[in-house]
């Protein structure tokens, strides 16, 4: 069955690879916290609520399969956060990587931003393949020779070995953030960055790690008067000066950093005007947004709030261009979803490599893929009864009314345990990753 | 299914519920409202409120006293002090945190089984 993906509605979604553990036990330190590709795609780094990262990388396409792109296999893993209790304010800091962001390569080298709730760390990734031997005071296993019976001189030479990926913190930028972060992004400038918290936002250097400027502070000066935080950040694609944050009511702040230090006063307001005869209890927690994400063109930014994804012309502060409804059956189950909490679950959404679609997330194991120009939407499930190796996905339907057809899961039956909050998808091919609980599903459209 | 916004969106194919007086047809959203309100009598009328932000922005406080925990700990080095239940149950500053209480917190030794 065709789906939508890539401009064209004949694409066909396939899947490819899942990695993680087959057991329905789940250790709370494999549960997976953010999912991101680097510039090219060649990389797909994880992060978890233990505070460890794994990076895949794709193989190269193999000549004799020209059919299949490279699969994506395990390139380097290791522990970026440790738990940590701030004595001073009875806090406990969980070592959970809350967001991923890669830097765009300037040398062999790869470097990622991985942060918690209150520090985030610059790694570098990189690989050695080769190895200096005939060491003149040395031996092969290390030891030292005595000077003395050293008779001989050689020149050490660089002789190949295997290949070795080794990961290690150049930077730890810490201590500016009292609130717990919730975003980084890095400028198109390459040299700065932004973190997020709930109340403020920060702006780094990425070679000055003791010192860091706040750009944004809607701390009110009585707590009690606190009505929003900010809930994600990013910066513009490829105007430096630019940044958006989103708030728990809804509204996206454009700032502008050439306007003043301090972004305060916003140089644009994003908000949808609000039915108020429509107002409940519920309005306005499900009308916080959950993620905020500019189009690769730089000219729209996606929001996500619970039951829907809205693309914003960033040229028009009124209303979004378009409204996609996520989940909008679960709008009658919002009483007992506020009582299990699952309405507070945070949902990520991405674009694809050219903006033409949309996926987000949502329950038992679904996700949605909004295509924009065909005007077409679907559902998948991602789960291990679909993967067969380039099975292709079947789309899924949920039935809302009193008769169910066949095929179709009623809304009582789903899963709220089963939740996919985070997706990427690959810069330039139709290649997603989906993180279920604890599973990574990578799947591909399928060529012919 | 997309749509392009001319005004802010009510689901209109699901269940409807009438009052005696008029067809008066309650959003599904209000109609959750309701049975929350009915479960709940003394929920806040601020929803999204200082309560709900102030309680997100305290996420992860542990209520400790390192004064307390080391004259704890000075104690049970000359009599035992009984055991407390291994629960994760939240301590506040009624009950004195001994080391036996306070959850260890230990750093992920094991490789994460996406890599295995």
């Amino acid at each position: 069955m065709a789906g939508p993906g890539g401009g064209s509605s004949d694409v066909q979604w396939c899947f490819s690879q899942v990695k993680g553990a087959m057991d329905d036990d789940v250790a709370e330190a494999d549960i997976i916290s953010t999912v991101e590709f680097n510039h090219t795609g060649e990389l797909l780094a994880t992060g978890d609520k233990g505070g460890r990262v794994v990076i895949f990388q794709q193989e190269p396409e193999s000549k004799n399969q020209p059919q299949c792109r490279g699969e994506y296999n395990v390139y380097s893993t290791f522990q970026s956060h440790e738990p940590e209790f701030d004595y001073l304010k009875s806090l406990e800091i969980e070592e959970k990587i809350n967001k991923i962001r890669w830097l765009p390569q300037k040398n062999a080298a790869q470097f990622l931003l991985s942060t918690n709730d209150k520090t985030i760390k610059l790694w570098k990734i990189s690989e050695r393949d080769k190895r200096p031997e005939g060491y003149n005071l040395k031996e092969e296993d290390g030891r030292y020779r005595d000077p003395n019976s050293v008779t001989t001189l050689r020149v050490p030479v660089l002789r190949p070995m295997d290949l070795m990926v080794e990961a290690s913190p150049r930077r730890v930028f810490a201590n500016a953030h009292t609130y717990h972060i919730n975003s980084i992004s890095v400028n198109s400038d390459h040299e700065t960055y932004l973190s997020a918290d709930d109340l403020r936002i920060n702006l780094w250097h990425l070679e000055i790690t003791d010192r860091s400027f706040n750009i944004v502070d809607i701390k009110p000066a009585n707590m009690e008067e606190l009505t929003e935080v900010i809930t994600a950040a990013e910066f513009h694609p490829d105007q430096c000066n630019t940044f958006v944050y989103s708030s728990s009511k809804g509204t996206i702040r454009l700032c502008d950093m050439r306007a003043s230090a301090l972004c305060d006063q916003h140089a644009k307001m994003f908000e949808e005007p609000e039915d108020p005869n429509n107002r409940s209890f519920f309005s306005e927690i499900i009308s916080s947004i959950s993620d905020v994400k500019f189009s690769h063109s730089g000219r729209y930014m996606m929001t996500r709030d619970y039951l829907s994804v809205k693309i914003w012309d960033l040229n028009m502060e009124t209303r979004p261009v378009e409204t996609y409804q996520v989940h909008e059956y679960l709008r009658s189950k919002l009483c007992s979803l506020y009582e299990n909490d699952c309405i507070f679950d945070k949902f990520e959404c991405c674009w694809n490599g050219n903006d033409s679609v949309v996926m987000t997330g949502s329950y038992n194991n679904f996700f949605r893929m909004f295509d924009r120009d065909y005007r077409q939407d679907v559902t998948f499930e991602a789960s291990r009864e679909n993967s067969k190796p380039r099975s292709v996905l079947k789309p899924r339907k949920i039935s809302t009314g009193g008769k169910r057809k066949k095929d179709e899961i009623s809304v009582d039956s789903l899963d709220f345990n089963k939740k996919i909050l985070h997706t990427a998808w690959h810069p330039l091919d139709n290649i997603i990753a989906v993180a279920t609980t604890n599973n990574l599903y990578i799947f591909q459209d399928k060529l012919n | 299914m997309s749509e392009d916004n001319d005004e802010t969106q009510t689901a209109e194919e699901t269940p409807v519920e009438e009052t005696e007086s008029q067809d008066k047809v309650i959003s599904p959203e209000k109609a959750e409202e309701a049975k929350l309100k009915a479960r709940y009598p003394n929920l806040g009328h601020k929803p999204g409120g200082s309560d709900l932000l102030r309680k997100r922005l305290q996420k992860g406080q542990k209520y400790f006293d390192s004064g307390d925990y080391n004259m704890a700990k000075a104690k049970i080095k000359n009599k035992q002090l009984p055991t407390a239940a291994p629960e994760k149950t939240e301590i506040t500053g009624d009950h004195i945190p001994t080391p036996q209480d306070l959850p260890q917190r230990k750093p992920s030794l094991v490789a994460s089984k996406l890599a295995g």
